[in-house]
């Protein structure tokens, strides 16, 4: 068995998860730091020829990053193309939460970045102030396989092929296990089957390993967990046509399987934020959860002999299947935007297609680690997913139907319910038994309606 | 010889003044020049804020769409809104306990500092750190110690101590959760009242003091009958401010606990921001934040002119 971590260890481990969605940052590995765009399968398409403007300049906004990789090789590609290409590129990192109200204001006011990577909703809600990407994504899709199909639904205006955005990546949160203690409840790999999985937990507590989902105010994980209890029992926020449609016989399904499933937890998860996961984790305190790579990522190039240990015995898997026949995991999407008011649309198309590029998007995200997982399928085939076989469940992060607010049409309103916990809510009443389950849904479907259609 | 000299004075008139120099001989028109540079600042940092705030409370504004009027829509919409209301009680809940925490340890700490000890000024400062530490950091230490796997108190009740055989779930059941905010509220505030009062203290007279205790006095009736009495107009405007400060709170709880676990520790500033800027609902945010201040100018109200009315202090009716 391994050795448990003092306390102190494991603070360490949240301290580096604090703040963040739910990554810690740690040095730079360059585990994957060959070119690894040879392995890329691509089909002979001819690039659409974009001419780029004379005195071109660029000014791109993006995410701030969680993992250095993410960043170092992202300023490294655009250096490539000023340099390819003399366009030069201004490129500026902004914190998550300001991202979107930057954004706004660049899409009202007619001014600011030329490109914004924005997250999985936005180019719907600025879909009348974007240039169309129709012949960037179709090429793309064409020489890299196509494209997964959360990218597309997050890519194009809704119900239309019209793509208004490149998706570039997402981060989606597969199931993270303790190898050694699923053998010792006498499991191989995780089951798809909701009961054999509740069995699992129980047993998991019964030798000291519970396992541990958020549900408290934790944005990313504990909306997370939500989707999965809804998706894997087929329901579902919204119809297709996008009226809430929560009030249903398989939600009160999905939550009285909370409520059987709650006991078998590790306390306190009421309370956990976004790094409570990782941290009770890295601390031996639990056995399995749901999240990005992050945990295995930091305790994979730490120094601390404890924390490769748990490295070495965690493995990923997609998350159990329940009722639904795909991946009912979503991923948060990041998807960059090309607004009208841009001076150079043909440079800012050409440096996206640069950017996009086995040659650069290759070394990008293999040195990522999983971190974001790949929207083109060719991107699947790179050898780094085989080289380290656990980070394979990331190679298919954005093999989903599901997006947030799933069925309907992809709305602002989609991210309001999840900013607004109106799921996590729901199910954290029930599982703890502070409210009925109808009691609950009706609740939480009068709270959606208040962004949805009721 | 004739000493004097002609001194033979003309008068000339005056040429009568400019325009320009009876402008600015003018008191009123100085006067509100030289008021101009404050008046401009407070336009526009304070009252366009506030106007656009009340104006958004009346608009569907959401991020990235300019919104439309819709009168009070957005209030009707929050009073048939549980979490809107559930935000209400939590706020007032909140304020009201934490105040009187903060008030009953605070005038502890400050008769306490107003003895002579060894080290007084040292002392003093160091009791300040609370509330000079920013918010968010000392936030950020209270969650620690509220973790439900890794608080240093549950640590040393089970691991060290044995006193108890399970963790403390400080955050994860509602009155745990809001009893913990509290606790944490009442840690950063008090050494703004302890200081505040401690000056008050020390401009009552040492006399009347002595004065008391030659009639017999008991301490006691020397703290109800000279200290609160003397303290009271301090007293009045550290509590106006300490109830400001704790109804628009917003750091903590959001550091801690995001108003989890299910709303239950949501404060009215966290849930306007929620709704605003994570929801996007711009007009939403601003209806609950507008909300507020109606409460904010009761409570100003009571504090000022409750408190620091002589009739409660005195007993009489010496207004």
């Amino acid at each position: 068995m391994i050795q448990r971590l003092t306390r102190r260890q494991s603070l360490t481990v949240g301290a580096a998860t604090l703040g963040a969605a739910t990554l810690g940052a740690t040095t730079l590995p360059l585990a994957g730091a060959r070119a690894a765009d040879d392995d890329v399968p691509t089909a002979d398409v001819k690039p659409p020829a974009f001419k780029i403007e004379s005195g071109a300049k660029l000014r791109v906004l993006r995410p701030a990053k969680f993992v250095d990789p993410d960043e170092v090789f992202f300023r490294a590609n655009t250096k490539k193309f000023t340099d390819a290409t003399g366009v030069d590129v201004r490129l500026d990192f902004v914190s998550w939460e300001d991202l979107r109200p930057q954004t706004a204001v660049a899409a009202n006011t007619g001014a600011g970045p030329d490109i914004i990577v924005g997250f999985s909703a936005d180019p719907q809600i600025y879909a009348s102030k974007l240039v169309s990407m129709n012949d960037l994504a179709g090429y793309l899709g064409a020489k890299y396989g196509g494209w997964f199909q959360l990218a597309e639904l997050y890519g194009t205006k809704w119900g239309t092929k019209d793509w208004l955005s490149i998706p570039m990546g997402g981060s989606t949160g597969p199931t993270v296990y303790r190898m050694s203690w699923l053998k010792q409840a006498g499991y191989d790999k995780v089951p798809d089957d909701l009961n054999e999985f509740l069995v699992m937990a129980q047993k998991l507590k019964q030798i000291g390993h519970p396992v541990g989902f958020a549900l408290g105010h934790a944005v990313g994980d504990a909306n997370g967990f939500a989707d999965w209890l809804l998706w894997t029992h087929g329901a579902s926020l919204t119809d297709a046509q996008g009226k809430v449609s929560l009030d249903s016989k398989e939600t009160i399904a999905a939550l009285n399987y909370a409520k059987d499933f709650y006991p078998h937890m590790i306390s306190g998860t009421l309370s956990w934020n976004d790094s409570g996961n990782n941290k009770a984790f890295a601390a031996g305190d639990i056995s399995l959860t749901f999240n990005g790579v992050s945990i295995y990522y930091v305790c994979k190039n730490s120094s601390d002999p404890a924390l490769k240990a748990i490295a070495a015995d965690t493995n990923h898997q997609l998350v159990p299947r329940g009722v639904s026949k795909q991946n009912p995991s979503s991923a948060l999407v990041v998807n960059a935007m090309l607004f009208q008011h841009s001076k150079y649309p043909n440079a800012a198309k050409e440096y996206l297609r640069f950017m996009m590029e086995k040659e650069q998007y290759g070394p990008w995200l293999a040195n990522c680690l999983g971190y974001w997982s790949n929207p083109l399928k060719a991107y699947s085939k790179m050898g780094f997913w085989d080289a380290d076989p656990k980070l394979k469940p990331y190679a298919s992060g954005m093999d989903t139907p599901y997006y947030d607010s799933y069925k309907g049409p992809i709305s602002a309103a989609s991210s309001a319910v999840a900013a607004n916990y109106t799921l996590v809510d729901m199910f954290a009443s029930v599982a703890t038994g502070n409210a009925t389950p109808e009691a609950a849904v009706k609740l939480a479907a009068r709270q959606a309606a208040r962004y949805l259609k009721g | 010889m004739d000493a004097t000299v002609a001194t033979s004075v003309r008068f000339v008139p005056r040429e009568p003044d400019g325009w320009f120099t009876r402008l600015f001989d003018n008191k009123a028109f100085l006067t509100a020049l030289c008021m101009l540079p404050t008046a401009g600042l407070l336009l526009v940092f304070l009252t366009y804020p506030l106007g656009l705030g009340l104006w958004l409370s009346l608009t569907d504004t959401t991020i990235g769409q300019p919104g439309n009027f819709i009168g009070l829509d957005n209030f009707v919409s929050l009073a048939q809104d549980p979490v809107f209301w559930m935000s209400v009680t939590n706020t007032i809940m909140y304020t009201v306990v934490a105040t009187v925490g903060k008030f009953l340890l605070g005038l502890w700490l400050a008769m306490l500092l107003n003895n002579h000890i060894p080290f007084k000024a040292f002392i003093r400062a160091i009791v300040l750190l609370p509330w000079i530490v920013p918010t968010v950091l000392s936030a950020i230490a209270w969650w620690w110690i509220y973790d439900p796997q890794f608080s240093i108190i549950s640590y040393l009740l089970v691991d060290v101590l044995h006193l108890r055989t399970t963790y403390i779930d400080f955050l994860g059941t509602p009155w745990n959760a809001r009893g913990s905010l509290v606790v944490a509220n009442i840690w950063r505030g008090i050494p703004f009242v302890a200081i505040t009062l401690l000056a008050g203290l020390q401009t009552i007279s040492p006399s009347l003091y002595e004065a008391a205790m030659l009639d017999g006095a008991s301490s006691w009736q020397r703290f109800h009958r000279i200290t609160v009495p003397l303290l009271m107009p301090i007293l009045s405007v550290a509590l106006t401010l300490s109830v400001l400060f704790t109804f628009s709170d917003f750091q903590l709880v959001y550091a801690i606990t995001r108003g989890g676990p299910f709303n239950t520790t949501q404060l009215m500033a966290t849930l306007a921001f929620q709704r605003a800027i994570p929801g996007s609902q711009l007009g939403e945010g601003a209806a609950i934040a507008v909300s507020m201040i109606p409460f904010l100018v009761a409570a100003t109200l009571l504090c000022f002119f409750g408190v620091g009315r002589r009739k409660w202090q005195q007993g009489s009716d010496n207004d």
